[in-house]
Parts: structure tokens; sequence; C-alpha cells
């Protein structure tokens, strides 16, 4: 599903925020992606999502080379995944409903399906109860809830996860990312960011490491602990 | 969890397909028809048709401020250009009670010059002739002039006789009349042919210069609306900034984020020409008495001619095509400077 052959990013400041990184994960799999603040996770994110373009290497997602991917088929191409950010980015301006439709609007859907969709969709974070409210008045939590169904709504094969838990108290953390779990077991691939370690092992999911842009572990986190005594 | 079960469902079905090419293109229209398709574009563009409106109506002080400026630079053409059409209108009545006077020679005698008379009368543009000899052109300069006794001292008569020749009514143009005077005037019969009333020409030309500004006035106003829409939309743009950013990542086009600023440009638009309509309605109210009594004094029922449904159908086509015209152009320049990052 994502395929990284020795991608660099240098920003146009000249920070190189990633070196030659080259990994895989294949379709189906759920991997947890940590490291420093500044390691490069969003950074690596951006690229998968092509809100950044590598400036060596090639980043093959879904069989697709995004050099290909032109300007115009950006849109398209982002309808195949769900985004989770840090900072929430919902529309205040627009109810809980409206915001998790989106997708489903932007993708033309219908009416009905949308609001079939919508609900499903806010009682599997628990937030049916809130779909008319403003995202304003809910809390951090609630609002990163939101996020998620906003990001799993229109059944993206891969989902992308920066940092979701990071507003979260331990329990809320454990059940979203148990929530993630359920959608890799439907086959949805899953990359997070977290450094949430002890949820992390919990989970038993392998994990890419970055230490200031360079690759320095993929695969269980034992090994981790292990290097790091 | 029905919601889960009824995912997996769908999962499953892909993964038999081809599992490496799950996602690709799957995506969004599967399962929905051609006619289900479009249906749901038009439910779009109508969602959106009214959204907008319901957006302006929502901040109604600001959406005044630009469509009473639209309105006003909508309307000053389009008043003037009313104005220039009642002027034309009253010189029509006046133009079609103008004379040509012909000076006939002095070699002319007067059984000549009644022979010339019914000869013209006959002529399709020309509705009368009268026939003025040289004796009563003398008897009534002698009786009007007070010259009466230093003429009666000359020998000879040196008034010329008259041919007053009235053209038909339904001469349009004032270029016609012209030529029918130059015509007249090469006769070897004819000394000097004279309009009488050659002041209306003279404003018909001044008319025709104020057509030709009114027509530059448009212009410039147009490009005056094209910018006020462009930099309210502009300004709009910037204030959405986040919103095109996050729908944007979620995958909208440019063009799903386009509509409603496209939209606004409309209504701005159309709401300006409907504010531009008020004005000139209230404008001609408040003129039609003045009018009234000047037409009085000249014995005239005229009457100020209102706005007309090609007035207003351009008013409101015009106005709405420029709003959306110039939203277009700010669309265009600035959306594309808003990347996520
Ligand atoms: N747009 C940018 N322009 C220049 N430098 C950038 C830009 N974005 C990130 N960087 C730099 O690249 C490096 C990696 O940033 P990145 O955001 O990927 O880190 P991160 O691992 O996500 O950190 P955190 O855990 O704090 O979110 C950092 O040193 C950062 O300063
Ligand atoms: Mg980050």
């Amino acid at each position: 599903m994502i395929r990284f052959t020795e991608v660099s990013k240098r920003y146009s400041n000249g920070h190189e925020a990633l070196s030659r990184i080259s990994l895989h994960l294949p379709v189906g799999d759920m991997a947890f992606l940590t490291g420093h603040s500044g390691a490069g996770k969003s950074t690596l994110m951006k690229l998968v999502a092509l809100i950044e373009r590598p400036t060596n290497g090639q980043v093959v997602i879904n069989g697709q080379n995004l050099s290909k991917v032109k300007r115009g088929g950006i849109p398209h191409f982002r309808r195949n995944m769900g985004i989770i950010f840090q900072d929430h980015r919902l529309l205040f301006d627009r109810t809980v409903f409206d915001n998790v439709a989106l997708p489903l609007i932007i993708a033309g859907h219908g009416r009905k399906e949308i609001g079939r969709l919508v609900r499903a969709a806010l009682d599997k974070v628990g937030l049916l109860s809130k779909e008319k409210v403003y995202p304003i008045t809910l809390s951090g939590g609630e609002q990163q809830r939101v996020g998620i169904a906003r990001a799993v709504i229109h059944k993206p094969s891969l989902l992308l996860a920066d940092e979701p838990t990071g507003n979260l108290d331990p329990d809320l953390s454990r059940e979203i990312m148990h929530l993630f779990e359920e959608f890799n077991r439907v086959g949805v691939t899953v990359l997070i960011a977290s450094h949430d370690l002890d949820l992390i092992r919990e989970l038993e999911k392998p994990i890419i490491k970055l230490e200031q842009g360079y690759l320095a572990h993929h695969g269980a986190i034992d090994a981790v602990d292990r290097v790091n005594g | 969890m029905q919601w889960i079960e009824s995912m997996v469902r769908d999962l499953d079905k892909d993964m038999m397909i081809n599992p490496s090419e799950r996602g690709g293109r799957r995506s969004t229209r599967r399962g929905i028809s051609i006619k289900g398709w479009l249906n749901n574009y038009l439910l779009r563009h109508v969602q959106t048709f009214f959204y907008t409106l319901g957006q302006l109506s929502s901040r109604p002080f600001s959406t005044f401020m630009t469509t009473a400026v639209i309105g006003i630079a909508l309307s000053l053409p389009a008043g003037l250009n009313l104005l220039l059409k009642n002027g034309q209108e009253v010189l029509q009545g006046w133009n079609s009670a103008t004379q040509i006077s012909l000076f006939l020679t002095q070699k002319i005698n007067s059984k000549e010059a009644q022979g010339l008379a019914s000869k013209l009368r006959k002529m399709p543009e020309i509705a009368s002739v009268e026939y003025i000899s040289k004796e009563s052109a003398l008897a009534e300069f002698s009786q009007h002039s007070g010259f009466g006794e230093a003429l009666d001292a000359l020998e000879h008569n040196p008034l010329p006789a008259v041919l007053l020749i009235t053209p038909k009514n339904n001469q349009e143009q004032p270029g016609k009349i012209a030529a029918l005077v130059e015509r007249l005037g090469k006769r070897s019969e004819v000394d000097i042919a004279q309009l009488d009333m050659e002041w209306v020409e003279r404003l018909f030309a001044l008319m025709a210069i104020g057509e030709r500004g009114v027509l530059i006035l448009s212009g410039l106003l147009a490009i005056a609306v094209l910018l006020v829409v462009g930099n309210t939309i502009r300004l709009a743009i910037q204030n959405r900034r986040d919103e095109i950013v996050i729908t944007k990542l979620i995958g909208a086009t440019d063009s799903f984020i386009r509509r409603p600023f496209l939209y606004t440009g409309f209504w701005y638009g159309l709401l300006g020409g409907l504010i531009a309509l008020l004005l000139l309605e209230l404008s001609l109210t408040l003129l039609a008495e003045p009018v009234r009594d000047v037409a009085a004094l000249y014995h005239s029922s005229f009457q100020l001619q209102g706005v007309d449904l090609q007035t207003l159908v351009i008013l409101l086509g015009l106005g709405s095509f420029l709003g959306y015209f110039g939203s277009w152009i700010a669309v265009g320049r600035h959306l594309r400077e808003i990347e996520p990052c």
C-alpha cells in the first residue's frame, strides 16, 4: 500500500526533514510511526497524502507512483484515504453532522445515503447526540473524534492519523486506538504517528521509528526496547 | 456495528476482485447510476445556489454595502441612457415640425414658381408646399420689419419668391431631411434651400456624442463592478482560507471549492442590478413632475418614459454576468495560492 524508495525531503529553507527513507507497508497492515519531535513523522505523512512532494526518491501508494499524479489528480487521489490531523482541522461554522458529511458531499453522494452513513459513523465514535451542535462547543477529545468520524466516513482504503490521541485521556486513547484496530481488521491499511509507547506495546503492531529524518527501526517494538535498553 | 459489518462486506468484495488494486479508482461513484449522479450534481448546484444566498442574507449589512456600490455603478449609465432616449423622443417630435424654405432665383416668374410647387407636391418625401409670391413676401416684410418706406423707395422688389416645404412626418432620421434639402438646393430654380430648424440636427449630433459618452461610461463602470466584486470575493476567499485548505485535504476539486464563490458573485451582481432598477425608478419618479410642468409650457403632453423591459433585462442580465465574471477572475487568481501544508 505504501512504498518509499530512497525518499528524501528537503524543505525550501534547506532543512532536510527526511533522508533516504525506504520502507514498505503492505495492504491491510497497521503500523505506528514514532520518533522524537522533529524526527520527520508529519513530513512522512504529508508525502503520503501529497501535501508535500519528495525532493528525491519515489513514493508509491496503492500501486500509484505519486510523481505521476498531477495537480488536477490530487483530489481524487486523496479521496481514497482518510486523514486525521493533530489539530483536528474542523470547519467551525458547520455542525458536527456537516463536518462529518463533507467527504461524502465532495464525492457527490445522495442525501439519504449521507444521513445514514454520518449517523452510523457518529454513533461509532460516541457522538450521535452531538450531530446538530457546532464543533466549538465540543471538548478537545470530542473534536478529535469528529475528525476521526470524518476520516473514515467514506470507507477509505488507507487511514493516516497524525498523533490522533494527543488530546485524549488514557481511557479514550485506548478506545480510539482499538477503533483503528477494528478498521484495520476489516482491511483498511492504517498508519498512526504516535508517542504513546504503552499503547503501542499493548496493540502489538510493528513500528516505524524515525531519528532526525533517518529510518532507525522498522519492525516489532520489542527490538527497540532491546536497543534502548 | 451494522455499519462496520456493511463496510467489511464492501471491502471483502473489493479484495476478491483484486487485493492490490483495492482503493485506486474504486471509490465514490460505484453503485450510483448516471442518472442518480446527474441528479446529485444538479442538486448540489441548487443547494449551493441557495446556500450562498443564505450566507449573504446572514450578513445583510456588508451584503448591502457591496450590492449598493454595484447598484449605483450600474444605475448611472442606465439612467443616462434613459434620459438620452427620452431626449431623442422629444427631438423626434420637433423634427416632424421642421420646414424647408426654398428661396427661388429672381428669374423665376410666378407661373414657373407655381409649376415647381405642384411638381414638388408630387414627391413622396414632401407633405405640403406653400407658395409665397414676391409680392406677398414684400407685403409681409414691410408690415413686420418697419422698413416699409425704405422698400417703397426701391425700384425693384428685392425679395425672392419662397416655397415653404413641409417634409412627410415619417422621416425618422434627420439625415434624410438633410439629403432632401441638399437635393432641392441643387435645382436650377432654387437659389438657397434652408432648413428652418438646423439646430435640431445639431442637437441630434450632440446626442450622438452623448450616446458615445454613455457607452464609454458604461465600459468604465462595468470594470468598476468587476473590481468591486473581485475584491469582495478576494476577501471572502481569505476569510475562508482554513475551510479551503481543509476541503482540499479531504479531496475537494477546484470546481467544488470555486462554486460557492461564483454563485456569491452572481448574487452580488443580480442584487446590484435590482438596486440599480430601484434607483432608476426613484429618480424617474422625482423627475416626472418637473418634466410634466416644462412640457405643459410647450403645450406638449410629453411624459418621461420609465424603465422598459429591455433596460430591465439588460440591467439584471449584465449585473449578474459581471458579478459572476468578477468572481471568476478573483477565484482563478487566488484559489491556486491556497494549498494545504
Ligand atoms: N514547512 C516546513 N518548512 C521548513 N521546515 C519544516 C517544515 N515542516 C517541518 N519542518 C522541519 O522538518 C523537521 C521535521 O518536522 P516534522 O513536522 O515532520 O516533525 P514531527 O516528527 O512530526 O514532529 P512532532 O512530533 O513535533 O510533530 C523539523 O525539524 C521541522 O522544523
Ligand atoms: Mg508532527
